[in-house]
This record gives C-alpha cells, structure tokens and sequence, in this order.
C-alpha cells in the first residue's frame, strides 16, 4: 500500500496549523524513569514527552503505571528503535503487533522510526546499523515501511542516520535517497539535526546543504542530542552520536538554519546516557522553545 | 552470504577483518569507523546487563563482569529486541564460566536479579484485599480446601547459598562481612505494589507456593511442604504471602 500525501515545498508564509492529534508546535524531553516521579510531582511546563517504544513492550508494573498518568497530562511521541527497517529479512511481525497495541493503548500523537537496521536472522544489535543507498535498499525500505504504516494505520516520521561508514555500493546521496523514500512512502521525516550534523562531519558534507535537499514539507519533528568526539584512522574528527551529552552550539546553530526553513516544528531534547538531572534537561528544552518562538514570530510577520 | 550477515559476523568478533566494500571519504581505514559499531553493539549490552545484574556486577566487580558480560554476548545475542527480557541464560553462562568458579554462588545470585527484573514489568494484578483474608480466616474449616492464585510478579529461588542475605547487603541491609555464603536460603521474589521485594521464605515455604501456584488447595499443598520440611511452619509462610500481596485471589 502506497499512501498518497500532497508533496510540497517548504515555504515561509504557510499556516501554522495546530492540532490535538498532533505533536504541539513546542519543546519535549525524552521520558527516562529516573524522571517519574519528579514529573508527575511538579508537572513541568513542557510540549510533549517521548518514549522508546521496546522499553514499554512489558506486560505491566511501573513503566506503564507512570506512562499511563504522565500521558493523561502531556501530548506523547512514541520513537521506536527496534522495528529494522532496513533489514535484508522480512520485518518481524510479532513486533509489528506488538507496536501496534502499544500505540492503542496510548494513542501517541506521532510514531517515528530509523532508516536503519538492527536486526539479523533472530538476533537483535541494539544499534542503528548503516545501509548502502542503492535501488534494492530503497525498494526495500520502502516496501518496510508500506507494511509498517498499513499494520499500524498511521503516518510514520522516518529518521535520518548517523552514521560512520559509507558504502562503496551506494549509488545516491543520502538526502535524495530519503527524498525518494517519503515520495513513495508518504511517511513524514524526523529531522534529527544531531545526526544531520553528526553525518556531515563523519562524512564531509555540508550539513545546511543536506538539510535544505530533504522533503522539509514532510518533518514532524526534530531532535536534538549530543555526541562525543573521535577521530577516524587518518586523524580525521570522527564524532559519535551518543545522546549522551549537552547539546553542541553547532547543534543549535544548525537547529535556528532548520527551523527558518520549517517553521515551528515540535523538537525532542534526546538524551539517553548520563541522564542529568530533570531541570538539565528542561532548561534545553526552554532554550529549544525559544527558538521555536522565533521561528513562529518569523512565519507570522512573513504571512502577515 | 548476505552483505547484513557478513557485518554482524565482523560485529561480534574482535578479530574479524572489517567487512568489504565500506569507504571513507578521506581514504582512511574503514576499520576504525567500523570500530564505532563494534563497540557500540558491545558496550551497550553488556549495560544492558549490568542494568539487569547489579549485585552480580559488584560482586565480581566491574572490570570482571564486563570481560565476563562480554563474552556471552558475542556467544548469545540477544534474540529478542525487548531488552529487558536480555539475560535469561546469563546465570546458567556464569556457572559454566571457569573463572567465576571461586565465586559459587554468583549464578545463583544472578538468577535472583533476573526474578527481580521479571518482576518489575510482570502483568498488573489485584491483590486479595484485607477483608477477603479475614473472611477467609474467620472460617478455618473450610481452610484446607482453599485455593489460591499467585501474583504474576512471584518467583521463588532455592539455593544452596544466602543469596537473600548476599543480596540484601548490597542494598546496605546487614553486613556483608557476617554473611555466611554456604548457608542455604529460599527467596521469594514478588512486586507489592511498585516495589519488588525479596524475601526470605521459611523452609517449605517453596514446597507450599509451588503447590499453591500448580492450583492445589491449602490442606494438599501444606500436606507436601510437611512432607518435605518436618519443621514447616504454615503461618509464617502464609503470612509472608499475604503481606506481600504475592496472592490474588483465595476461593
């Protein structure tokens, strides 16, 4: 099943739409349940909250009991990182199932998911492993997420990589090939700007430029995270996308670039290792809001 | 073989030649770029198993477990993506592990940990309430003919070692250095609301939760447990049950 979507440009000028059903135009943090009860204690001001999905894959006990009281009061994105859509082998439908109860349950204004795979006959990597840019993969991809998107009946946001190879077999960049992928598709993007910047510097390209090749139309959300530095075997910088860190400035500078061409767009504050404390974390998403702020300020003089 | 399983095969061996046909944009080693993968798939196991496994982690100590971690994840992968359900054959790969052999019981701890993380996201149930216990009680004819069903959150673990003492000092109750290791212990794992609590249950107190949970009424499985332990003391276990919430139902 082929889901057909009007495929637009990006403009300035065009209306900002909110919805219930969507993320909020504003800022969320990843839901870690070292957090648990300090939010629903003090009930942050914040857009939204996402989850792993495969974490709350249990059957019951805390995960869900807070899960369940924090999404009566705050909008949820549920972000899985299991599904390998990018796998050689058929994607597992068990799983698939599985996703699909969870979003049932919890009625998550968006489901996002990686241009990736990790997954192989049975066993499981726990890491987003890269592909080759080539016709098989994309048919592939493509022919994953029609089976996603029809067993779950939604829309689902695609992320961009990083990654720390290339393959000699690729025979498209990466923006054209994730261009063809939302045209076939019709699923959305995940614009995640660390991965955007992360990539660039692993691979030399120009981050604004890859950026501003994507189906901007598409992006339902962002997101932001740190990485660490490495260096590659001829000294090269060579940068690790951790989610363990403050976000870099030239992060954020590359978040203010994105969002002058999107518009406000609900941006996630991704932070997976050396959980800080809460406040940490919401003080990235106010500096995150501000920027939405202005990219709102910006759309409403330009369409004035 | 496939592009995908050449990868994982070079992945999970240390030793393994980088897979072909991987570039870099300045022509250097892919290998080191590979590397990120390799350690990324590594690492964030064995914290997945330090996650699960903590007691195990500090008995070993940290350097220990993840050499230790490491080599079962290159022998067993996960073969599920739910990670917390990642581990279930880590204790039997301890016992046959040469090097833990000073540590006996370290299997038999870590069989522990996993109840208490089976525990945690087990399936929600009610637990009998104080009134239906009373009801119960008020009656003791009909007691031996009582049947109960366990919480879904109950585990129970006999061991030649204290693991419940082993395990409890490293929550900082007791002294480790008066703990002694060879003195057997039954644990009875189970969620009291949001809480995991582990417990030592009296001698037949396994015998009686194993008959109660395979649906024997109260006067069979207490029968068994008698038969098993001379000394079997059937309040203080049946009270332990209750005050844990451990059962759900009593008819």
């Amino acid at each position: 099943m082929t889901i057909q979507t009007p495929f637009e440009p990006s403009a300035r000028g065009v209306p900002i739409i909110e919805s219930a059903d969507r993320l909020p135009l504003r800022a969320g943090i990843g839901l870690k349940p070292e957090h648990f009860a300090e939010i629903l204690a003090t009930e942050p001001d914040l857009g939204f909250f996402e989850i792993h999905a495969e974490n709350y894959l249990v059957a019951g006990g805390p995960f869900h009991h807070h899960l369940r009281r924090i999404r009566d009061r705050y909008p949820l994105s549920i972000h899985g990182v299991g599904l390998s859509i990018g796998a050689e082998g058929p994607l597992d439908i068990a799983h698939l199932n599985r996703l699909a109860a969870l979003l049932d349950r919890y009625q998550p204004q968006s489901f996002s998911e990686h241009l990736a795979w990790s997954t192989h006959g049975g066993a499981f990597f726990n890491d987003l492993l890269p592909l080759p840019y080539d016709p098989i993969t994309l048919t592939r991809v493509c022919d994953h997420i029609d089976q996603t998107q029809e067993r779950l009946r939604r829309r689902i946001l695609l992320e961009n990589p990083a990654t720390y190879v290339e393959f000699a077999a690729s025979t498209m960049d990466e923006a054209p090939f994730i261009t063809e992928i939302v045209r076939r598709t019709g699923c959305g993007l995940l614009l995640d700007v660390n991965n955007a910047y992360v990539s660039g510097v692993n691979h030399r390209r120009d981050p604004q430029t890859y950026i501003a090749a994507l189906p901007l139309a598409e992006v339902g959300e962002i997101h932001l995270a740190g990485f660490a530095e490495d260096r590659d075997a001829a000294g090269a910088p060579l940068l690790i996308d951790t989610h363990g860190a403050a976000i870099a400035a030239a992060v954020w500078e590359l978040y203010a670039f994105a969002l002058n061409r999107l518009g406000p767009t609900p941006t996630l504050i991704e932070r997976d290792n050396d959980i800080p404390p809460l406040p940490t974390l919401l003080a990235e998403a106010q500096c995150a809001e501000r920027w939405i702020g202005y990219a709102r300020r910006d759309r409403l003089e330009a369409s004035a | 073989m496939s592009d995908q399983r050449l990868f994982i095969a070079a992945l999970l061996d240390p030793d393994a030649p980088c897979p072909a046909g991987l570039t870099a944009w300045n022509g250097s080693d892919p290998a080191r770029r590979f590397a990120v993968y390799r350690n990324n798939v590594v690492v964030s196991l064995i914290d997945a198993l330090a996650d699960t496994f903590p007691v195990t982690l500090e008995l070993v100590g940290e350097e220990f477990f993840r050499a230790m971690a490491g080599v079962f994840i290159r022998a067993a992968p996960p073969s599920s993506v739910l990670l917390a359900e990642y581990g279930a054959g880590f204790p039997a790969f301890i016992e046959r592990f040469e090097p833990t052999r000073s540590v006996p019981y370290l299997a038999d701890v870590a069989r522990l940990e996993l109840l208490r993380v089976r525990a945690f996201h087990a399936a929600d149930a009610d637990p009998v309430t104080p009134g239906q216990v009373a009801r119960v009680l008020a009656d003791p004819e009909r007691l031996p003919a009582l049947r109960a069903t366990c919480h879904p959150s109950l585990g129970v673990l006999c061991s030649r070692y204290a693991i419940v003492s082993l395990w409890a000092a490293h929550q900082g109750i007791g002294d480790l250095a008066h703990v002694d290791p060879a003195v057997p212990e039954t644990a009875l794992v189970v969620r009291t609301g949001l809480e995991v609590q582990v417990l030592s249950l009296p001698p037949g107190g396994d015998v009686l939760v194993r008959g109660l949970a395979s649906g024997l009424p109260l006067g069979d499985a207490t029968a068994r447990a008698a038969s098993v332990h001379a000394d079997f003391d059937l309040t203080a276990s049946f009270a332990l049950l209750l005050r844990y919430s451990a059962l759900c139902s009593l008819s």
